[in-house]
């Protein structure tokens, strides 16, 4: 078990997602930030889709009261382990009564914990992912507990890899959306030409823009959406979905981030600055 | 009667989207059901494979594989091609209690008002229509219902609430639906429907699907009190009625 015993800004249980229920409008859910979680799993030897706590801007307080073995990825939120400074994409392990904490957010938004054979908290319609009110919470609390098997026999393989940082890149590359050649010059022009910058209104559905660009009257059936999906309302706001999005939508989806441009994004915060780059 | 034209499109590396005519058709919709049914049944039968149908579209997403756009789309074409007399998906037609006392029909008198009729016509009218369940989006079983009398069409309120209740029966211009949980939302309320639309509990978490048809039918308030009693212990079932294709 892993106890809360402060909660943070944000922090949740997430794995690679819930599938096969798209068509019932449930959201696919699981890491915003998969290339990150990838490496912890990678560094634990944990299966790719081995469910990791999604620590959103300030992080928690956390003790231990299992042993196993954890590594930290994603944001750089000054995280200690009794009190000593550790690093991200590096194995550590832990004993009962470690506490692990977080300090200043320094880097990126969103912080992932993984320990060895991952998190075991109950599935709901196939993943262990939060999304409300498909799972009962939506985040954790102070004194929730997140089980897991206890482990104490791992030798990693790689105890610690040198990762190349994503958290400085600000250019999101997309390819074309379906309505993409239903825009006119203008405003594909200004996807293309203008530095965006995440508004305060970003979360794990959406991500807003604060700038807009040219108005449009496009209309449209709705149609599915995807994470990723850079939809244009009608008074040019660009709405970005992300992992909690909704499956639908029936506002023109002018274009779509790559896997990893999601993942660019979802260590993005309000306030950061964004480019589209079409490949 | 010929397969209406389909047109396909990349929609990023693990999807890929199939369009039908730009409108809105239950002989589009059958078709677009009767596809997805065939490849779920012959060709991509993997588990990797999802499939998202709505109104004119048909979303193909790969969990894991980046797709070969070239060649799936040369596939699907052929695909299409050979749909002919196979195996049409299972459709049904749900009969689904609301009650429209005015605690819950929240709107019911303005929508009455706005359309020069009285309440009771407004639920006579909306008890009369079939719909069809176009797509089911925006929340986990929030059904797209076409079909509505288009003497009830109402523009959506101008001032959206905060907050409307898990079962919210409402519409919105050509639009019907119910909201299956509770949430923001800017359609007309009229009333409330005691069935859950969306369980997590059951296996199949939502017993509508796209191509189903919905019809509603007033209840007391004492019936749906006693609906929602048996909902909660999962021993009411809404009643339903196999479409003959």
């Amino acid at each position: 078990m892993l106890k809360i015993l402060k909660a943070g800004f944000y922090t949740t249980v997430q794995d690679a997602g819930r599938f096969h229920f798209r068509n019932k409008g449930v959201p696919v859910s699981g890491v915003m930030d998969e290339m990150s979680v990838f490496k912890i799993n990678f560094l634990l030897e944990n299966e790719p889709a081995a469910a990791v706590l999604e620590i959103t801007m300030t992080g928690p307080t956390l003790i231990f009261e299992e042993e196993t073995y954890m590594a930290l990825g994603g944001a750089e939120m000054s995280a200690t382990l009794n009190n000593l400074p550790i690093q991200n994409y590096k194995v550590y392990q832990i004993e009962v009564g470690d506490i692990l904490s977080f300090g200043r957010l320094e880097k990126g938004f969103r912080s992932y914990l993984g320990v060895k054979e991952g998190f075991t908290t109950k599935e709901v319609l196939g993943s262990k992912s939060f999304y409300k009110p498909i799972t009962k919470v939506n985040r954790l609390i102070d004194n929730d507990v997140v089980p897991f098997s206890a482990q104490n026999e791992f030798q990693p393989k790689i105890s610690e890899i040198k990762v190349d940082s994503f958290l400085d890149v600000s250019i999101l590359e997309v390819s074309k959306g379906p309505e993409f050649d239903m825009l006119n010059d203008k405003q594909l022009e200004d996807i293309f030409s203008k530095d965006f910058t995440v508004a305060h209104e970003n979360n794990r559905m959406a991500y807003q823009l604060t700038e807009t660009i040219t108005e449009h009257s496009i209309s449209m059936l709705t149609s599915a959406t995807i994470p990723g999906t850079v939809q244009l309302t009608p008074a040019g706001k660009l709405i970005i979905l992300m992992k909690d999005g909704q499956t639908t939508g029936g506002y023109p989806r002018a274009v779509q981030l790559t896997d990893k441009a999601i993942c660019i994004l979802a260590q993005k915060r309000g306030g950061d600055a964004i480019s589209f780059k079409l490949v | 009667m010929s397969s209406p034209k389909i047109n396909i499109k990349p929609f990023g590396v693990h999807s890929v989207l199939i369009e039908w005519p730009n409108e809105v058709s239950e002989h589009i919709l059958e078709k677009i059901l009767h596809f997805e049914t065939f490849l779920k049944n012959e060709l991509l039968t993997n588990q990797e494979w999802e499939m998202v149908p709505s109104y004119n579209s048909l979303l193909l997403i790969n969990r894991t594989a980046q797709i070969d756009f070239q060649k799936i789309s040369k596939d699907i074409i052929t695909w299409y091609a050979q749909l002919g007399e196979s195996t049409k998906p299972d459709r049904y037609l749900w009969r689904l209690p609301v009650n429209y006392d005015l605690e819950y029909g929240l709107d019911l008198e303005e929508v009455a008002n706005k359309l020069h009729k009285t309440k009771e016509e407004i639920i006579a009218m909306h008890t009369g229509a079939t719909y069809i369940v176009y797509g089911i989006g925006f929340l986990p079983g929030f059904m797209y219902l076409g079909g509505i009398d288009k003497e009830l069409e109402v523009p959506r309120k101008a001032t959206p609430r905060s907050k409307v209740i898990k079962g919210a029966v409402g519409i919105a211009g050509k639009q019907a639906g119910i909201y299956p949980q509770e949430s923001p939302g800017g359609w007309n309320i009229i009333g409330n429907c005691s069935v859950p639309i969306f369980d997590v509990s059951k296996e199949n978490p939502c017993f509508v699907s796209v191509g189903d048809k919905i019809e509603f039918y007033q209840i007391s308030r004492a019936e749906h009190n006693l609906h929602k009693i048996e909902a909660e212990v999962g021993i009411y079932k809404p009643e339903k009625i196999k479409i003959d294709a």
